[in-house]
């Protein structure tokens, strides 16, 4: 009897995860392969398998519209990181000033979230659309010479991109930080009052440090959140003017589904998952490290 | 036993009917409130003759979502029996073996005869016919709103010349001289109007269809972009991202005066509710008059597994070419019929003058197919041209330099 409880102690959990495991196994990794398999290929329309080595990467790195993607791509990751990362901690440090009605400004700039990025993004492209939004209501109340028109400027539009997603995230960033400060440990901090040390000293030099790993995680989140933008995109600019906001998401699905180049579009995914792993092999290392 | 009987009865009936009848998919996307009011009129007929349509309407992305479904189902062994699909797309599934061969319905319904030879090619693969055409789109229109014209003391233009006089006139009077539409298809679209307005119908199949180096890299292909920058000159700023649409209302609202626009544009002034001839005006994009760019939808017919279903799909493609539907869908549409000799009674004014148009440039060399519409290269050499011009368009490049990148890129997708 107790060996047989002792098999399904051993066993049960085992047992119980192998489904979801077998179906990652299959549906993540298993399509990876696949679709590293479909990069080699020559397939137009649908999946051939004449193998061509590595000509469609190749072709890939010919193509200036796909680095210009990828530069997009290095511009909105980065500028939307960072601008999150400080809205989003200057914002937390105002809102854990023990000021009244916490909550309800908490949720104000935690509301965004909910949105859709189709939602944000059509919002957006009307505000800023200089025939519409902005522009025309400064130019309507006699600013004559106003003019805000990056979303129509093939150099400027990517930037609108940006303002749009820090708008949406940045609340979230906020919530996340803010946590990290009510963790901070508050016997450092009277100390380094009690030495007369300035609050933004404080800050500084000894609240901002300790939230080392909220700023990590943070990073990780908005990270996954910047290579898997699309929609945003596709509502405010449609990767326009010309195709100036492209990024590679929808490099690939165009190339893919649109053009029938699935091989090509294969190979561009490949190189995502390549950039993506550059970021997070390093964060699996880490973490695997603390636990040795 | 007297029940036994009938029962027996009743299934011998329903099975000889199950003979002649069958559930056949068709895979579109035509889902806007009056493109699926125009096909509906195709699932009545053929439920009339007994067979039963399965509707499979997909959404978005100008076909792209349809045609991605299409393909997951292609893969899996389960195709619909009839899908939407337009141009060269039609060879490469025939080349794939996926089409079934409409030889038949077509000898006895005279496809041959009936169809411009040219739209009957793209029907075809080799020699056998695996699609129908439904309707022809033609493209090379220049939607104008003769008040503003007026307005301006501008005259309507017949060339590109007198385009950039009136068009000067009509800025100065502070309107918008060209509604224009930022997406890359539709710079596309008035890119090829260019190209056959500035170098002629040779020189449009030379460059656009025959993919000739030569012709791309030509100094006529080089005058049509610099005429694509003079047209960018008189759209306004606001243009990037702009639907088609809301570009037509630009032209009946007064705030524009043109817009270059194939003939689906008409279905937009009919809902503002706006008079042909009086309100707006449609007449031939510069340069174009005896041309025709078109544009047709087609459905393909996919190989069936069952004898039935092949019945119902021949009677499908039978439906789609009886003069009856011609009608109906075209004029509900916009289009015109594909077929000629179709009765013009119920069709107005732009859409006769379109099929007149078709039947002179039948017999003249001047039935082109689109380039920015699918239908005269394949969708990958379609997008290498469209991205060159959309760059052009959107940036500072020299036209000598669109010229060369237009060349280099086509090549690397031959």
């Amino acid at each position: 009897m107790k060996s047989k409880l002792n098999f399904l102690e051993h066993y049960l959990p085992k047992i119980v995860l192998a489904p979801t495991f077998l179906i990652m196994i299959i549906f993540i990794y298993g399509f990876i392969a696949w679709n590293f398999i479909l990069s080699l290929t020559n397939s137009k329309l649908l999946p051939i398998y004449t193998f061509s080595g590595f000509k469609q990467y190749y072709a890939l790195f010919d193509s200036g519209k796909w680095w210009l993607a990828m530069e997009n791509l290095f511009i909105f990751s980065s500028l939307f990181i960072s601008f999150c990362l400080a809205i989003g901690l200057l914002l937390a440090i105002f809102i854990d000033q023990k000021i009244k009605f916490e909550g309800f400004f908490r949720t104000i700039y935690l509301y965004p979230m909910a949105l859709s990025f189709i939602a944000t993004g059509t919002v957006w492209q009307w505000m800023l659309n200089p025939g519409l939004g902005l522009e025309k209501l400064l130019i309507d109340l006699g600013f004559s010479n106003f003019t805000f028109d990056w979303l129509v400027d093939s150099e400027m539009a990517i930037y609108t991109i940006i303002i749009a997603a820090v708008w949406q995230s940045c609340g979230f960033v906020m919530i996340l930080l803010l946590a990290g400060l009510r963790g901070v440990n508050y016997e450092v901090v009277n100390a380094a009052k009690i030495d007369g040390a300035s609050m933004p000293l404080i800050y500084w030099k000894i609240i901002i440090p300790q939230l080392g790993p909220v700023f990590f995680s943070s990073i990780i989140i908005l990270l996954h959140i910047a290579i898997k933008t699309f929609d945003l995109v596709i509502a405010m600019t449609k990767g326009g003017p010309g195709f100036s906001t492209i990024l590679p998401s929808m490099f690939m699905y165009d190339y893919s589904f649109a053009r029938n180049k699935l091989a090509f579009g294969a190979s561009s995914g490949m190189m995502m998952l390549f950039f993506v792993m550059i970021f997070v092999v390093p964060y699996l290392y880490i973490e695997l490290r603390k636990k040795n | 036993m007297r029940n036994f009987k009938s029962m027996i009865t009743a299934l011998f009936l329903f099975s000889v009917l199950s003979l002649h009848s069958a559930e056949i998919e068709v895979l579109h996307w035509w889902t806007s409130g009056g493109e699926a009011k125009s096909v509906g009129a195709l699932k009545t007929m053929l439920e009339k003759s007994g067979h039963k349509w399965k509707d499979s309407s997909i959404a978005g992305g100008n076909g792209v979502n349809a045609m991605t479904v299409l393909k997951s189902r292609a893969v899996a062994g389960n195709p619909p029996a009839a899908a939407q699909i337009k141009g060269p797309s039609i060879q490469e599934w025939a080349e794939l073996g996926f089409l079934a061969n409409l030889n038949k319905v077509a000898k006895a319904n005279k496809w041959d005869k009936v169809l411009p030879k040219r739209f009957a090619d793209h029907m075809k693969y080799k020699g056998k016919y695996v699609a129908v055409p439904v309707n022809v789109h033609r493209i090379n229109w220049m939607w104008v709103n003769p008040a503003v014209f007026k307005k301006a003391g501008a005259k309507i233009p017949t060339t590109w010349k007198e385009f950039e006089v009136a068009a000067k006139k009509i800025k100065k009077a502070g309107f918008i001289p060209v509604a224009a539409g930022g997406q890359p298809w539709q710079e596309a679209t008035v890119f090829e109007t260019i190209v056959l307005g500035v170098g002629g119908a040779k020189f449009y199949k030379k460059a656009l269809v025959d993919l000739d180096m030569k012709a791309l890299k030509s100094k006529t292909m080089k005058k049509a972009f610099d005429t694509l920058r003079m047209v960018k000159s008189y759209t306004d700023k606001n243009a990037p991202g702009r639907d088609w649409n809301l570009a037509t209302a630009m032209v009946y609202k007064g705030e524009a005066a043109m817009q270059f626009m194939g003939d689906w544009a008409k279905g937009e002034f009919k809902v503002a509710g706006k008079k042909i001839g009086v309100d707006y005006l449609a007449v031939d994009a510069p340069q174009t008059a005896g041309a025709y760019l078109y544009n047709i939808d087609s459905f393909a017919m996919f190989k069936q597994k069952s004898n039935a279903k092949t019945k119902a799909q021949n009677k499908l493609a039978q439906l789609v070419l009886s003069d009856k539907f011609q009608t109906i869908f075209n004029n509900r549409k916009g289009s015109v019929p594909v077929k000629l000799g179709v009765s013009k009674m119920p069709f107005d004014d732009i859409a006769l003058r379109s099929m007149d148009a078709l039947n002179s440039a039948a017999y003249t060399k001047e039935l082109l197919p689109s380039m920015a519409h699918q239908m005269s290269v394949n969708d990958a050499i379609k997008g290498a041209i469209v991205d060159v011009v959309t760059e052009f368009y959107n940036s500072k490049m020299s036209s000598s330099k669109a010229v060369k990148k237009l060349a280099s890129s086509v090549k690397a997708e031959m």
